[in-house]
């Protein structure tokens, strides 16, 4: 069977650019118990982020509001806007590294 | 525009964007609904710092006329005024003058005779940098401290307005305001504020209503309406078929904003933690609790693009699976031989010009953060060449030519030849642009670093 996945647990997970520098990601988990795991701190943090994205820990952001069952994660786009090696003008499909991330074997990992 | 206390103002939201479109029945439901001022938004920094590093409009002039049209004709009948904020895409001084011009046009057409402001919000490096000798100048993370060359890089800088300057315009008598550069949500605050609404309900429905039925269930279906009063406000869609709920009024705080709770304004900072949305019925929502922290210094932001170079882009295509097999090293053989034939032919360094080959199909979008493997069905090969002139960007474009048909495998021991997109392979994409500033400015008078000119009827 395969493995489930952030994404099978959420109604929309998206990316998107916040002014030209930031990107910023939300999980909008499908209820409370989808958003319980994707806002476990075991499982999903600012160190697990900063590995999926090859950013710095701690310039990475997250945002748990439990009234929208919502996880928003921020930070700086390692490539600014535009430039030449920016592949995703408006950072919507960076959430894809995010999405596809296996809850059980991370959870286990982290255990 | 009168300044006399009143209960409640009602803002008109009809789409995130000027040219955007919209079906007109829902500006004339606004309107019925008694909507007080029409506010839009036309730029923003999100398609990137080509707009402003070149002064050009995202938005095609026939598509801001139809909208103008609607929201002029219905404004000018229902007697309230029209705000429009960053005009132009990157709210320029030629964006503001552009807006303007078309404008003029359908005032003419329609008969119309409004009073239009222009606000012009574009700065001159020479005077920044005496704000930066003066230490006025401040970084937002995460850039650093600006320098004064990197100020003089720039082709274009703007700074964002607060709602002060498109206040004292509408206190001037301006029917129109076309606002250079502007925060989203100034665009909308400006007239509440006017009006005595506070501060925390007003920039929070600003911020709401800026994408116009974004926060609605049916983000295609026009925009929203936003009451504001003493203690909170309400919003509802303009399209009686859509729906506003408590989650998507609340999820739209959370959109292209790197910071959900909090944001930051010129004059404060609107703080959101506490804010409580409940639904009014089916389609309406109330927000209350909203909050507004008058900062210690008010600032303008900074945003300034600079030219990279020039771009020059070729694009062929992949089917033949043996080559897709070994794609990697296919890609790899690609970037040593363009690097190998240009230093060859046309004398040049690798520091001397820049490249990006792009595998689309493959890994193009997510490059090394990709997590998916095996081989693709096809692959579109993209080469943007970056040179400091676009005679140079060409050539090493046409140097990469032959590669670009006939590249083989480091395993082929014959030539295969793949499939061009078009003829010529090479498109010339001109001036390449960054943006380069992310700075604010510590000002004194809201009103200092924009001007504005407030015309006669119908003198655009």
């Amino acid at each position: 069977m395969p493995e489930t996945t952030l994404a099978d647990l959420a109604h929309e997970v998206r990316s998107k650019n916040a002014g030209p520098f930031w990107v910023t990601m939300e999980l909008f988990m499908r209820d409370a118990e989808g958003y319980r795991i994707a806002a476990d701190e075991s499982f999903l943090n600012e160190r697990v982020i900063a590995e999926l994205y090859r950013v710095e820990e701690s310039t990475v952001q997250m945002f748990r509001i439990p009234s929208l069952n919502v996880v928003k994660i921020s930070f700086p786009r390692p490539i600014s806007q535009g430039s030449l090696r920016d592949r995703d003008m408006h950072a919507g499909q960076h959430h894809v590294p995010l999405a596809r991330m296996p809850i059980k074997r991370s959870a286990d990992r982290d255990r | 525009m009168d300044s006399e206390p009143v209960k409640s103002v009602r803002v008109l939201s009809p789409s995130g964007m000027l040219g955007a479109g919209w079906d007109h029945a829902t500006i004339e439901r606004g309107i019925a609904l008694g909507a007080d001022v029409i506010s839009i938004d036309a730029g923003s920094t999100d398609s990137g710092p080509y707009y402003l590093g070149s002064a050009t409009p995202k938005t095609t002039a026939k598509a801001v006329a139809r909208d103008l049209r609607s929201l002029l004709t219905a404004a000018a009948g229902a007697g309230i005024p029209v705000i429009v904020g960053s005009c132009g895409t990157s709210g320029t001084d030629s964006g503001v003058d552009w807006v303007a011009g078309i404008a003029a046009e359908v005032m003419a057409e329609e008969g119309l005779s409004l009073k239009v402001a222009r606000i012009y919000s574009e700065q001159n490096a020479a005077e920044l940098k005496e704000h930066l000798d003066a230490g006025r100048i401040h970084p937002l993370p995460p850039l650093g401290q600006l320098r004064a060359e990197t100020l003089e890089s720039c082709t274009r800088i703007v700074g964002a307005m607060g709602h002060e300057p498109i206040v004292q315009a509408l206190r001037a008598g301006a029917q129109v305001v076309l606002a250079g550069r502007a925060t989203d949500t100034a665009v909308a605050a400006a007239y509440p504020l006017m009006k005595g609404m506070p501060a925390g309900p007003t920039w929070h429905a600003a911020k709401i209503v800026e994408c116009g039925g974004q926060c609605t269930d049916n983000p295609r279906a026009g925009g929203v309406l936003a009451t504001i009063d003493a203690d909170g406000f309400t919003i509802e869609p303009l399209d009686p078929a859509v729906s506003c709920t408590p989650i998507s009024v609340a999820a739209h705080m959370l959109y292209e904003t790197a910071n959900p709770f909090e944001m930051r304004e010129p004059d404060g900072t609107l703080d959101v933690r506490d804010a409580r949305y409940t639904a009014v019925d089916g389609r309406i929502v109330r927000v209350e609790g909203s909050r507004f922290h008058v900062a210690d210094q008010y600032t303008i932001k900074l945003e300034g693009a600079r030219i990279t170079g020039y771009e020059t882009m070729s694009f062929t295509a992949i089917r033949d699976p043996l080559i897709l097999a070994d794609i990697d090293a296919w890609a790899d053989l690609m970037r040593t031989m363009i690097t190998q034939r240009v230093d060859q032919t046309l004398g040049l360094a690798d520091d001397e010009y820049a490249f990006d080959l792009r595998l689309y199909g493959h890994n193009a979008v997510l490059d090394d953060l990709e997590p998916e493997i095996g081989p693709p069905r096809e692959v579109g090969v993209m080469l943007l060449v970056n040179a400091p002139d676009q005679a140079t960007a060409t050539a090493i474009a046409k140097v990469a030519n032959p590669l670009m048909l006939h590249l083989p495998t480091p395993a082929m021991d014959y030539l295969p030849s793949l499939a061009f997109a078009s003829s010529p392979a090479e498109v010339e994409r001109g001036a390449a642009y960054e943006f380069v500033l992310n700075h604010v400015v510590d000002c004194d008078d809201p009103t200092s670093l924009f001007r504005t000119e407030i015309g006669e009827n119908t003198d655009a």
